[in-house]
């Protein structure tokens, strides 16, 4: 039985196709990265898989359950935490505020709440910045806080949308350290990345989509010699 | 230094409001009940609207609701209107629990307008179902003391209760919710909040706090028809204006605010406590003359020109903006 497994999953908007037929299993504490050019959909596959939306066709098992259908809310409950590509702080809250609302989840207390929060904060190295405004924090820890909030809903899948966009190459490091961290404390992890050096370092797996559709599936180093993978990416050869 | 302010503050203030009445005339006293009663509607307005984000433009469907309990509770069941205080916010609630369900599917601007409508079915209800309500006679009933000190008393003590109460959501794990749900919705969807569901509470604690305070007012004023309780911009606009004047989403905010509102109404309903027209009639000019007397009719477009004002000077209201304001008077002195 596998941890995540999406199954022929089919999302039309109108008369868009944004996901036809993909279909892939994640196991339990992996890193699987999903690629794609720009518009591929992959996010439309995070909200299919997060219950944002409902696909049109297909279904998402987690631990064996059908998921597919349920409330972003139910799943988070579940166990399933995610971030988002355009980050969303609660602007006006401060960035302790902001974690503890989303500990909440798995706290009776406010006390226990806190406690959880002042944890997350201090694994992904946010906790000297807790009292601040989360509106005023720059790009990078803003990015880190989706993080932070997603960890202290006490996830066993976390599914992370461009945490690494628009990262300095220090804040990167960290970032990646900190990914890390997060796998060995037994969490499986689907992201969604741009930058490939990232996404070649740190996934056991690949899987790429292109048009909505999977193109590849595989270790990276296997999907870095693919000539589908590269004709996605750079454009068909043309031979003169 | 600073923090033992904060905390004496409503001390002081408790202290002086339970004196208030004593020193003064009736007169002061009507308005100072008018003010605790708009320090209720205002919190709750405050609690759906500033710390959940979910802006109501029907509170008086609420008022209006828990008024008629009371006033019901005494011609058809002959009991007391005083336990309309406790019913009249249930009733309330159960007004907004079907509606709450069905329209917070709805988001932002189209909430807003679905409260409006409410508060229109409401009114027309109230004025249709003549052999229930009484149409547009209304309800008449004895007021239960002739003195306005008691009216005073349980004006403060149910300004108190709505303003602690709130207090004790807003600093547990509903407040936090509220705030994420304000803040970003997806977001709060997806860190486990049952977002529908907790709107529903907001909703339905406000809608308690008003219907309870629509009760007060059937004892106190002891008439009630649909065009008063109902009111659109007496009552539902009043209390938005009570919100944003005061300062949304802040806890003493629609207290400062329904103390400002009331002061303003009654300004231009006296026209300036009857010192425009009598400086007008001493004047002998007929000009003046018309002129207060439209100045005592135009509280409504004064209540317009001063949401303009708030929200362009002080967007986050008196309380809010305090600090501002404040600058604004010290920077002359240094």
């Amino acid at each position: 039985m596998s941890f995540l497994k999406v199954k022929n999953i089919i999302k039309n908007f109108g008369g868009l196709t944004a996901i036809n037929d993909v279909s892939f299993e994640v196991g339990r504490g992996e890193i699987v990265g999903l690629i794609g050019p720009n518009g591929a959909g992959k996010t439309t596959l995070f909200n299919v898989v997060n219950g944002f939306y409902r696909p049109t066709r297909g279904e998402v098992f987690f631990r064996g359950k059908k998921v597919s259908g349920l409330k972003p809310h139910r799943l988070c409950k579940m166990g399933i935490a995610r971030t988002f590509q355009v980050v969303k702080p609660l602007q006006r809250l401060s960035v302790m505020d902001n974690v503890v609302a989303s500990a909440f989840v798995r706290a009776a207390t406010k006390r226990r709440a806190e406690e959880i929060a002042e944890e997350a904060l201090r694994f992904t190295r946010l906790y000297e910045d807790r009292n601040i405004v989360s509106r005023g924090l720059p790009l990078g820890k803003r990015k880190r806080l989706e993080i932070t909030r997603a960890l202290a809903t006490q996830p066993e899948l976390l599914l992370l949308d461009e945490s690494f966009a628009g990262l300095n190459p220090s804040e990167l490091n960290d970032s990646i350290e900190i990914i890390k961290a997060i796998r060995e404390k037994g969490i499986t992890i689907l992201i969604i990345e741009h930058h490939m050096k990232v996404i070649m370092s740190i996934s056991d797996r690949i899987v790429v989509i292109n048009y909505g559709e999977k193109i590849a599936e595989g270790t990276p180093a296997e999907i870095g010699n693919n000539p589908g993978v590269i004709e996605a990416y750079l454009g068909e050869v043309h031979n003169a | 230094m600073r923090k033992n302010i904060k905390k004496v503050t409503p001390v002081i203030v408790l202290v002086i409001l339970v004196l208030f009445p004593l020193v003064v005339n009736e007169y002061y006293q009507h308005l100072m009940i008018l003010v605790l009663m708009w320090v209720v509607i205002g919190s709750a307005w405050n609690l759906i609207a500033g710390y959940t984000g979910q802006v109501s433009f029907g509170d008086a469907a609420f008022f209006g609701t828990g008024a008629y309990t009371a006033g019901l509770l005494v011609t058809k069941l002959g009991l007391s209107a005083w336990w309309g205080l406790i019913l009249g916010g249930i009733s309330a609630s159960l007004i907004a629990l079907p509606f709450g369900w069905i329209c917070f599917r709805l988001r932002g601007a189209y909430f807003a307008l679905a409260t409006l409508a409410l508060n229109e079915v409401m009114r027309h209800v109230a004025t249709i179902w003549e052999d229930f309500t009484g149409g547009m006679v209304g309800i008449l009933t004895l007021q239960s003391f002739v003195s306005k000190l008691p009216y005073y008393y349980i004006a403060l003590g149910l300004a108190v209760i709505a303003i602690v109460v709130i207090r004790l959501v807003m600093h547990s794990k509903l407040g936090y919710y509220f705030l994420s749900i304000r803040e970003d919705q997806d977001a709060a969807e997806s860190l486990g909040i049952n977002t529908h569901h907790y709107k529903m509470i907001s909703l339905v604690i406000a809608a308690a706090l008003t219907g309870v305070a629509g009760a007060l007012y059937m004892n106190y004023m002891g008439f009630i028809d649909p065009h008063v309780v109902f009111s659109l911009h007496d009552i539902s606009i009043m209390a938005i204006l009570v919100g944003i004047v005061g300062g949304v989403g802040t806890q003493y905010g629609p207290a400062v605010g329904a103390f400002v509102m009331v002061a303003v109404q009654e300004m231009f309903r006296t026209g300036g406590f009857g010192l425009v027209s009598k400086i007008a009639r001493a004047s002998g000019s007929d000009l003046l003359i018309s002129i207060s007397d439209m100045i005592s009719k135009a509280h409504v477009m004064g209540f317009g020109i001063l949401v303009v004002i708030a929200i362009l000077f002080m967007p986050n209201g008196i309380v809010g903006d305090w600090k501002k304001i404040i600058g604004l008077f010290s920077r002359k002195t240094q």
